[in-house]
């Protein structure tokens, strides 16, 4: 090889390399502030939620799914079981028994800073709006990946459709554009749901604590968590006891994936020239293996002929 | 065995009289395996009928805590790595340069290329709005931060790649010389660009799981489950072939030609030996990844144990047993270590699917596959089946290329 050609293959081998390096996908967003638009999203203060479901059925109203019966004996039976959300119910309310009582949480889409479900959309069905929204819609291909991904289980599918997306919480995003707040947040009458600005709601999250020594837990749930997240938690027992993991990590989720997402570049670059490389030896080889027999024939040859 | 030069074919009407003449059965098609699979294979096409008109639903037991099930955990996760001999066969004769292994290439490609093409069709009954596979291809939003966007795109091109690498026995069975000639020269390219699509797409299908982290048991993920399911690949391909060449060299023995049968233990052999260190890596990869994850805590659960049964039994078992059969150069114990290696490899993906996915839900709520489902599973593989055998029976897959495709080859 005389050193042209091996100026080439480094040349191209480290090219490939350094690609790798300058392709970061699935990183939108920072800490909630995204080219000066902020992140909107809800500030859930358990210690107000009474349970009476009426946020569920805001939620139904505005984004036609059936109207759930919020009715005292409805209430007295739903609250037995632990519910999921799922494709007719984009938030639901759970009842958890903790050391002060009665805790009733409203659950959904946690519309995290950097979705776990976004990155893994293969299409962007699953988008993360400037304005912190993480919405769907139908160019999703009905993968399910994104319900692997998630690790609150948010996603659902309606598997007994012919034709089927998944479908979760989109924090209202159609209203947001209108300027009127999310169905769940309009219809809650203890403002248990608040909605606003992440650093606003992280605000006020921050200033509840302070004002109200013991009464909650010094830490609001979703700031850090899996990167930060847009549904956000106060709560005066710890979280584990009302079913929000507090094991998920600080990293955001789609980081998982990112050593192998940058990879790809590189072994793209690389693998060719590698295999070729070593094909082309193992040839020459051959070659030469090939001419030392012929040379060795030819003298034996000579030999014997005298 | 069969007639030397057949006409060359250059119509489209000439192709299709051929081709109407080579669907004809050769031998008896009223066969036990034809029947068993034939009726199968009609129940499937009623099942997946059905599944097109209501849904994921009844046809199968996918919930919402277990979207995926037998079909991704069976056919996309598992089928790829057995696949997996079509680029590491090809590696070692074209990169490698090691020609004894030749004769078994063709009908590994050949297995490749349908298997690869068989999960494409599973996929379309998987999916929830099959009807838009399309749109990760033709750029309605590319989701580049997807590993599942990898995976497709890399399914898609090599499954042209395989059907390139195996496009000269094709053109041998119309006798196109020209097209022979051209799509011989392509090999080599082909090949290396295969062996880089593999490298990535086998290690995406680790990947897809790197974000399940919290509801896959600890034991099985790892952040480094890309370059497991690269390195297992590397083994499952070559056991099937282990496995599939050996009941082929049995079944149609009437198209075998005296090379590869006189070949055939050595290859056997060279693989199985093969197989022994790339276990021995995967294993000793499994080791460490668990004791630096600090995993060791959860052997001594039930999730532990299983663990211990995939990853210990069928895992160093296998690997004995190809010692075993290497040293003493018995094939049946080879082929017995490729069978339980494979079986290892797939319990793995089944395992990272919905076995050990969410593991902690109760009984009632776990995931079993439906009858159905189970029955469109075979469906699929069956016609794979009938397919290979179609090709296997007509084209030169199991013997040299006629003469006067040989003759082009410059090696």
């Amino acid at each position: 090889m005389n050193r042209r050609t091996f100026l080439k293959v480094m040349g191209s081998a480290i090219t490939g390399a350094a690609a790798g390096s300058l392709i970061r996908p699935g990183v939108s967003g920072a800490q909630g502030v995204f080219d000066d638009k902020e992140f909107f999203g809800i500030l859930i203060d358990t210690t107000r939620c009474i349970g009476c479901r009426r946020c569920e059925k805001g939620c139904a109203e505005v984004n036609y799914l059936p109207i759930p019966d919020i009715s005292e004996k409805a209430n007295q039976d739903i609250f037995t079981k632990k519910r999921k959300t799922s494709v007719t119910e984009y938030t639901v309310t759970n009842l958890y028994e903790t050391e002060k009582g009665k805790v009733y949480v409203p659950w959904r889409c946690m519309h995290c800073n950097q979705p776990a479900c976004h990155s893994a959309c293969i299409v962007y069905a699953l988008e993360k709006r400037e304005t912190g929204h993480v919405t769907w819609d139908k160019r999703c291909i009905g993968c399910r990946l994104c319900m692997m991904s998630c690790p609150y289980n948010i996603p659902q599918h309606v598997f007994d459709e012919p034709s089927a997306t998944i479908q979760k919480c989109n924090l209202c995003y159609g209203r947001f554009l209108q300027g009127i707040v999310p169905g769940c947040v309009e219809s809650c009458p203890t403002e248990a749901l608040m909605f606003g600005t992440r650093r606003k709601l992280l605000e006020e999250g921050k200033r509840r604590i302070a004002q109200n020594p013991g009464k909650y837990v010094n830490h609001i749930y979703g700031e850090l968590e899996v990167g930060g997240t847009s549904t956000m938690y106060l709560s005066a027992v710890p979280f584990e006891q009302i079913g929000l993991r507090t094991d998920l990590g600080l990293k955001h989720y789609p980081e998982y994936s990112q050593v192998y997402l940058s990879a790809i570049p590189f072994i793209a670059g690389i693998t060719p020239i590698a295999m070729l490389g070593i094909a082309h030896v193992i040839r020459m080889a051959k070659k030469d293996a090939k001419k030392e027999e012929h040379h060795e024939e030819e003298h034996h040859e000579d030999k014997i002929g005298h | 065995m069969e007639k030397t030069e057949k006409r060359e074919i250059r119509t489209i009407g000439e192709f299709w009289e051929f081709f109407k003449s080579e669907l004809k059965p050769k031998g008896n098609p009223w066969t036990p395996f034809n029947l068993i699979s034939g009726t199968v294979m009609v129940l499937g096409f009623i099942f997946i009928i059905y599944r097109f008109l209501t849904g994921l639903s009844p046809t199968t037991n996918l919930s919402q805590m277990y979207p995926w099930g037998i079909w991704k955990g069976a056919v996309v996760n598992s089928g790829v790595a057995f696949a997996g001999g079509g680029y590491t066969l090809a590696f070692i004769v074209y990169i490698l340069g090691l020609e004894r292994y030749r004769p078994m290439l063709r009908e590994t490609v050949l297995f490749a290329f349908l298997a690869y093409v068989f999960y494409a069709g599973a996929l379309t009954v998987e999916l929830g709005r099959w009807h838009v596979f399309y749109n990760p291809f033709i750029g309605n939003k590319y989701g580049v931060s997807s590993v599942l966007f990898i995976v497709a795109w890399h399914f898609m091109l090599y499954i042209v790649t395989l059907a390139l690498e195996f496009s000269p026995a094709a053109a041998e069975w119309v006798g196109m010389k020209r097209a022979r000639k051209i799509l011989g020269a392509a090999a080599l390219g082909a090949v290396v660009f295969g062996v880089m699509l593999s490298i990535h797409h086998q290690a995406g299908l680790g990947a897809m799981f790197t974000m399940a982290k919290g509801k896959l048991h600890p034991l099985w993920y790892s952040e480094f489950m890309p370059i497991l399911y690269f390195i297992s690949s590397i083994y499952a391909g070559p056991s099937v072939m282990i496995v599939v060449s050996s009941i082929t060299q049995r079944l149609y023995a009437h198209r075998v030609d005296e090379e590869y049968r006189k070949a055939h233990p050595q290859i056997v052999l060279g693989l199985g030996r093969m197989c022994i260190g790339v276990i021995f890596a995967y294993l000793f990869l499994q080791l460490i990844l668990v004791h630096h994850e600090h995993d060791l805590q959860y052997i001594n659960t039930a999730m532990g144990l299983w663990w211990l049964v995939e990853v210990g039994a069928l895992g160093l078992i296998p690997m004995f047993l190809f010692i075993h059969g290497v040293q003493h150069k018995n094939l049946s114990t080879i082929n017995m270590a490729a069978v339980l290696a494979l079986i290892g490899v797939l319990l793995n993906r089944l395992n990272n699917v919905f076995i050990a996915y969410n593991w902690y839900l109760p009984l009632s709520l776990k995931y079993r596959p439906t009858w159905m489902e189970v029955i469109i599973l075979f469906t699929i593989i069956f016609i794979d089946v009938w397919v290979f055998r179609w090709i296997i029976n007509r084209m030169h897959v199991l013997s040299k290329p006629p003469e006067w495709a040989r003759a082009m080859e410059k090696h």
